[in-house]
């Protein structure tokens, strides 16, 4: 038998997860074959971590505690943020070469397509963390709190960025190309700025503020921020006390509704 | 002749976008074995034929089998029974040639070992021994479309779309992409391409149906296609614009139908039915009367023409294809 008439449920279901890895080793190849893609991605973060602690931090007064603390856990949450413009800067270049045509008149799996990407975006964003995490310590950030719990951080810090997958693939199926695609940012940086980052969101004017608490960011923000024991002043607010929950929860939320929505517009392809 | 017997086979196919038939019942027949060209200007229809027949998109109403499998309800067949190359060059920029064949050898589930094997066997017959581990970005636009050609045979597919194979390409491109496509037809592969270069179509297509307005117009070989225009025309192109009217004289006389002049550049042409007894007389004339021409030939009327006459329009690339069919 060869393997392509593996057909009825359980073929499908190999194929699913077989040409999944194949679309994700084409992902990890992308590193291989272009390192500075790595660069790209992390050079802004690295030059906030640089900006922050040596350059604003010592006029950086949050009310208590190291700016240090404060913004190396921000900057993983804000990291994680901006990755949507990754996964859709990239399948707005399949679908604007062609290459999503290719694969839609092949017999492969047409989950791969999505699955790929997200399972590579992933693994890309693990290893963002990594090399963040290696200058945060280099620049003399710690963790206070248990392994578990620093763990327990990164998990969450992952899902944020695993449920924005889904927003990167909506708006790269619904922008005409990859310059719009690149055009992404001035979404991306209000999304990740306005939040608790940088700033703790009580320092903000009140309207502002509460935007900025609302930000799924904030919250992924504040729970690592727990999780890390960084020694900083939390707000008072529901949705500031109730940090490691909304961590969970909003990224569940964004799932709900946009993988419906990224679905729809693949499927929208053939009309 | 029963549907078993016809690569591709579209009835009354209709596709709306909104208020535009991009499709409007469009008929085609294409024959194993065959190279049938389809030709139409821009927004005709072509690659909107295309992208059903290759269940990128779904009709609207009407029908269409490839490979005997209808595109609609049994897409995975239909998948398995063609290639597809399209107006870019759809491969990925980053990765390798050889990392393209074979991402894509395990995508059509041939297996890691296999689709290494076929990457090799692909690199070799589409001349890409040398390119093979460097990355796409570095290839030029024949090379492109040559690999995007292989990735298009990795299953040797039976039935191959080409969807304006030589769009954006230089002479050299295209030359490269027309001999890769000779090579598979010789091997019987069947091929259904689009194109606006009438050219194109003359050289490769055994049939051409031409498509205007979402509907098929003409349907023919190229020779009938051409014959319809009319005949041969007999072509004289004078050195010295003041020999215009001795050689309309002497053309007229000889040829059946009035000779046409176009004055910019002193050339003068002619229907003709026995074309190399026309041919003798014209130039034996010429030679009596001491008329010094540049240029005497017999001409076939080119597809060009062909169009022109059956859409009232020009092909969209007309000038293009006008300096190369003089060329």
């Amino acid at each position: 038998m060869t393997t392509a008439q593996l057909d009825g449920r359980t073929g499908r279901m190999y194929w699913a997860f077989a040409d999944c890895w194949t679309m994700v080793r084409r992902g990890l190849l992308y590193y291989v074959r272009q390192p500075s893609t790595i660069a790209w991605q992390l050079g802004f973060p690295i030059v906030s971590v640089l900006l922050f602690v040596y350059v604003f931090g010592s006029a950086m007064d949050i009310g208590g505690g190291d700016y240090k603390d404060f913004a190396i856990p921000g900057m993983f949450a804000m990291t994680m943020a901006f990755g949507f413009m990754n996964t859709a800067w990239l399948v707005a270049i399949d679908k604007e070469k062609g290459v999503t045509d290719r694969f839609r008149s092949m017999p492969m799996a047409p989950s791969a397509v999505v699955s790929g990407r997200g399972v590579s975006d992933v693994i890309g964003a693990s290893i963002d963390l990594l090399a963040l995490a290696v200058i945060a310590l280099v620049v003399g950030w710690r963790s206070e709190g248990s392994l578990m719990a620093a763990c327990y951080a990164f998990v969450l810090l992952l899902w944020l960025r695993f449920a924005l997958i889904w927003i990167g693939v909506y708006l790269g199926l619904l922008v005409p190309n990859q310059e719009a695609a690149g055009n992404l940012f001035a979404i991306a940086f209000p999304f990740g700025m306005i939040s608790s980052v940088f700033t703790p969101p009580s320092l903000m004017p009140e309207w502002l503020g509460t935007i900025a608490m609302w930000n799924p960011v904030s919250s992924t923000a504040n729970a690592v921020r727990e999780l890390f024991g960084s020694p900083v002043p939390t707000g008072n607010s529901w949705i500031e006390q109730n940090a490691l929950l909304m961590a969970v929860v909003w990224p569940i939320l964004i799932t709900i509704v946009f993988l419906p929505l990224a679905i729809q517009k693949y499927q929208r392809l053939s009309r | 002749m029963t549907t078993a017997e016809f690569a591709v086979l579209s009835e009354s196919l209709e596709k709306r976008y909104g208020d535009k038939r991009a499709l409007d019942g469009f008929d085609l027949a294409v024959p194993y074995g065959t190279v049938y060209g389809l030709l139409g200007p821009n927004g005709a229809g072509k690659t909107t034929a295309v992208r059903i027949f290759s269940t990128l998109i779904r009709p609207n109403g009407g029908r269409a089998l490839v490979g005997g499998f209808d595109v609609v309800s049994q897409p995975l067949a239909v998948r398995r029974s063609i290639g597809l190359t399209g107006q870019y060059a759809a491969v990925d920029e980053i990765l390798t040639g050889r990392q393209n064949l074979e991402m894509f050898g395990r995508l059509f589930h041939l297996g890691t070992k296999r689709a290494k094997q076929r990457a090799v066997e692909l690199i070799e017959q589409f001349d890409l021994v040398e390119a093979a581990d460097k990355g796409v970005k570095e290839y030029s636009g024949g090379m492109r479309r040559r690999l995007d050609l292989a990735a298009s045979m990795i299953l040797a597919p039976r039935v191959l779309f080409l969807d304006e194979p030589t769009g954006g390409l230089d002479p050299r491109g295209r030359n490269e992409v027309w001999n890769a496509v000779r090579d598979l037809v010789a091997q019987g592969t069947t091929v259904l391409l689009t194109t606006q270069y009438l050219d194109e179509a003359d050289r490769l297509a055994d049939r051409i149906a031409v498509i205007d307005h979402g509907r098929t117009i003409a349907d023919d070989t190229p020779a009938v296609l051409k014959s319809t225009v009319g005949g041969d025309r007999i072509e004289v192109v004078c050195r010295d614009t003041a020999d215009i009217p001795a050689v309309v004289k002497v053309m007229a006389g000889v040829c059946v139908g009035e000779p046409e002049i176009e004055n910019a550049d002193g050339r003068v042409s002619a229907l003709v039915t026995h074309r190399v007894a026309a041919l003798t007389d014209v130039a034996r004339q010429l030679q009596d009367e001491g008329v010094d021409v540049e240029d005497i030939a017999l001409r076939r009327p080119t597809l060009d023409e062909v169009f022109l006459r059956l859409t009232g329009h020009r092909a969209e690339d007309g000038t293009d294809v006008q300096k190369e069919t003089a060329a």
